[in-house]
């Protein structure tokens, strides 16, 4: 995947509670390989006149801002592939589902979360000036909004190290190889009904 | 040297801890891994990759997304739905997974058919490519769903990298009220906490009143704990427990099983365990519930009135409840049992087990539906244990549909979608937009409610209907 270090964009706010994965990617979408372009499904319900992704103030747009609880529901990956084939490569929301933020940053998609009152005050920003950026700076984990300020925010290290170097995290599973057989040996012993027998 | 009490969650994570990172990261043992048609990316990964499935025999299949709910006598019609189900068949068979296909005597729901065949075992790390996986923690499994690239690394190590969750104990004591089930339990604690109110934490359901439920009862709590925004959902085993998986097909068996039980005593969270959040409800203030959003945290008792934005203080809290009542087709004020329904449906990881049919079936027993429906067993099992019963005839006789095993119209993918702007009573787990089909309008509720909304064809508190025969999850 594409590493993610710094990114200065154009930020789209979308003031919607709670959006699901069935949103972000409707469900009869699932089965189409990656190749037919998931950034075309991308909210493909949702765009109704005044949706703001299709607004032109907003062209070009790298970055989501929404409300909380973003992504919750199904853990269909394909509501990251959406968003990043989308163009989008960073979300900040107050809250997201749990596992479309692992999905998203095993797809180099950032999702930063903030406080409920700076996304509010953000939206906002973004809203009274369509089409300003916000640069985010993963190294140094802070986002400046269109008023300047330079807003902190915490991510899980190894996220951020997966994130930076665009790691594939199966080869660095295989470094522990010997510790995964080990463990086998011994649960084999410790727990021989996990194997099912029948 | 004193122990440490410890959770259900932590004993069951720390003894999968295969290494630990400096920055906290856990590489963790996956005990079972279950996968159904959607599972096509990952195996496009690890085929891309040339990598093989390390563990095929705690691995399997099941075909239950796209599976058709209607005759399967003939060739699925839609060639790209027909292609999901042959697509998983051959990606198991290339890989030597034990394939549960559309004509297996066992198929059915994964949340449903792995607890059946004794693959659910207490104690277990489980994952599958599908957030419903949080069902399977009935059994005090730490089970959890995970997405297409987890999916590949679970094929390919066996392991998955985590990171330590919260933890949060839901106790719910007293006992539920006359119709009030699991699933009128479990939306109350999601309204109560919120979409989000679990999120980054495993949940243990603990008191009087989860200790009482069933098996099919706690499958119903756990499963819908990811729509409180949780990891996973987690039950201590007990009895009850011990007593429904003994027999079951891939279950130990003999000396191994009493083996096996002796440890899964010892899971228990111990006296004086620290939670990171504690929450209580009392089962008695628990009504038959409804939501009336587009998110399950609307839930209400059935009894109560439509909110109104205008009493909402955030306006861009009071524009979302717009925003939700305009797709819903709802007027603040307005009471919820005169809502009128256009179907239901009876199915679903959230209910379609024998005691969710039983529940619906006591409600229809000698009436009639007023509106068009679909009924779907969990399971091929659950749906001959059904008609061995009777509980088919019922729902025909009363008019409904009664289908084959399979997700159907929760998710819509097999072709089993509420027509746009249709109100559906559904027993299902997610009224989000369009998750039914483009604009359909879903209600959740438990089965007993579902059915008393067929019978009026209106949103109905099933309390006030004569039913004889009680009890459901």
């Amino acid at each position: 995947m594409d590493p993610f270090v710094m990114l200065t964009a154009p930020a789209v706010p979308l003031d919607i509670a709670n959006i699901d994965t069935d949103q972000l990617l409707p469900a009869r979408f699932l089965k189409k390989p990656r190749s037919a372009g998931y950034g075309n499904f991308l909210f493909h319900d949702e765009r109704k006149p005044g949706f703001p992704l299709d607004d032109p103030a907003y062209a070009g747009a790298r970055v989501l801002v929404s409300d909380r609880n973003f992504g919750c529901g199904s853990s269909r990956e394909g509501a990251v592939y959406a968003l990043v084939d989308g163009g989008f490569r960073c979300v900040v929301a107050p809250s997201f589902g749990d596992i479309f933020a692992a999905n998203a940053a095993k797809n180099g998609l950032l999702t930063v979360t903030l406080p409920e009152d700076a996304v509010a005050t953000l939206r906002r920003q973004l809203q009274e000036n369509p089409g300003a950026a916000v640069t985010v700076d993963l190294p140094a984990q802070t986002l400046t909004g269109p008023d300047g300020r330079a807003l902190s925010f915490a991510i899980d290290p190894f996220k951020k190290e997966c994130l930076v170097e665009g790691l594939d995290d199966v080869a660095l599973t295989l470094r522990h190889q010997d510790a995964i057989d080990a463990f086998d040996r011994a649960d084999a012993e410790a727990r021989p009904w996990v194997v099912p027998g029948a | 040297m004193t122990v440490q009490p410890r959770s259900l969650f932590e004993k069951v994570w720390d003894a999968h801890v295969v290494a630990t990172r400096p920055d906290g990261q856990a590489l963790l043992a996956i005990d079972r891994h279950f996968l159904h048609e959607g599972s096509f990316h990952a195996f496009g990964m690890i085929d891309h990759a040339g990598r093989k499935v390390r563990r095929p025999e705690l691995t399997f299949a099941v075909a239950d997304h796209y599976v058709p709910s209607h005759s399967r006598s003939k060739p699925i019609a839609d060639p790209e739905i027909a292609n999901m189900v042959t697509m998983l068949e051959a990606n198991a068979g290339r890989h030597g997974l034990r394939h549960f296909g559309l004509h297996d005597p066992a198929q059915g729901i994964v949340h449903v058919l792995a607890p059946e065949q004794g693959l659910t075992l207490p104690g277990l790390t489980i994952v599958c490519g599908d957030s419903h996986t949080s069902t399977h923690g009935a059994f005090g499994a730490l089970a959890f769903g995970i997405g297409a690239t987890e999916v590949s690394h679970v094929l390919a190590t066996q392991t998955l990298w985590q990171r330590r969750p919260k933890t949060m104990r839901i106790t719910v004591d007293g006992v539920l009220g006359p119709h009030v089930t699991a699933k009128d339990l479990i939306l109350a604690v999601i309204a109560a906490i919120g979409a989000d109110g679990a999120a980054g934490h495993v949940i243990e359901y603990a008191g009087s009143a989860i200790r009482a439920l069933s098996m099919e009862g706690r499958l119903t709590v756990c499963n819908m704990s990811i729509e409180a925004g949780a990891r996973a959902g987690m039950i201590a085993p007990d009895d009850t427990t011990f007593a429904w998986i003994e027999g079951r097909h891939y279950a130990p068996k003999g000396a191994l099983f009493d083996r096996a039980v002796e440890h899964w005593r010892t899971l228990p969270s111990d006296d004086g365990a620290v939670f990171d959040r504690e929450v209580t409800l009392d089962a008695a203030d628990i009504a038959p519930a409804v939501t009336w959003g587009t998110s399950p945290e609307t839930a209400v008792p059935v009894t109560a009135a439509v909110p109104d934005p205008g009493a909402e203080a955030d306006p861009v809290r009071a524009g979302q409840m717009r925003k939700m009542l305009d797709y819903m087709g709802l007027a603040p004020g307005m009471a919820l049992e005169d809502v009128p329904i256009d179907r239901v449906f009876i199915g679903s990881c959230t209910n379609a087990r024998l005691e969710d049919l039983r529940a619906a079936a006591a409600v229809l027993r000698g009436r009639r539906a007023v509106v068009p429906g679909l009924v779907v067993p969990g399971s091929v099992p659950v749906r001959r244990q059904a008609e061995a019963e009777g509980l088919d005839r019922v729902f025909i006789d009363a008019g409904l549909e009664w289908g084959e095993p399979g997700c159907s119209m929760c998710v819509g993918i097999n072709g089993d979608l509420v027509p746009a702007g249709e109100r559906c009573a559904s027993t299902t787990n997610r009224n989000f937009p369009g998750r039914q089909g483009p604009n359909a309008r879903t209600h959740l509720m438990s089965p007993a409610m579902a059915a008393a909304a067929a019978a009026t064809g209106r949103l109905t508190d099933v309390r006030k209907l004569d039913v004889r025969k009680l009890g459901a999850s």
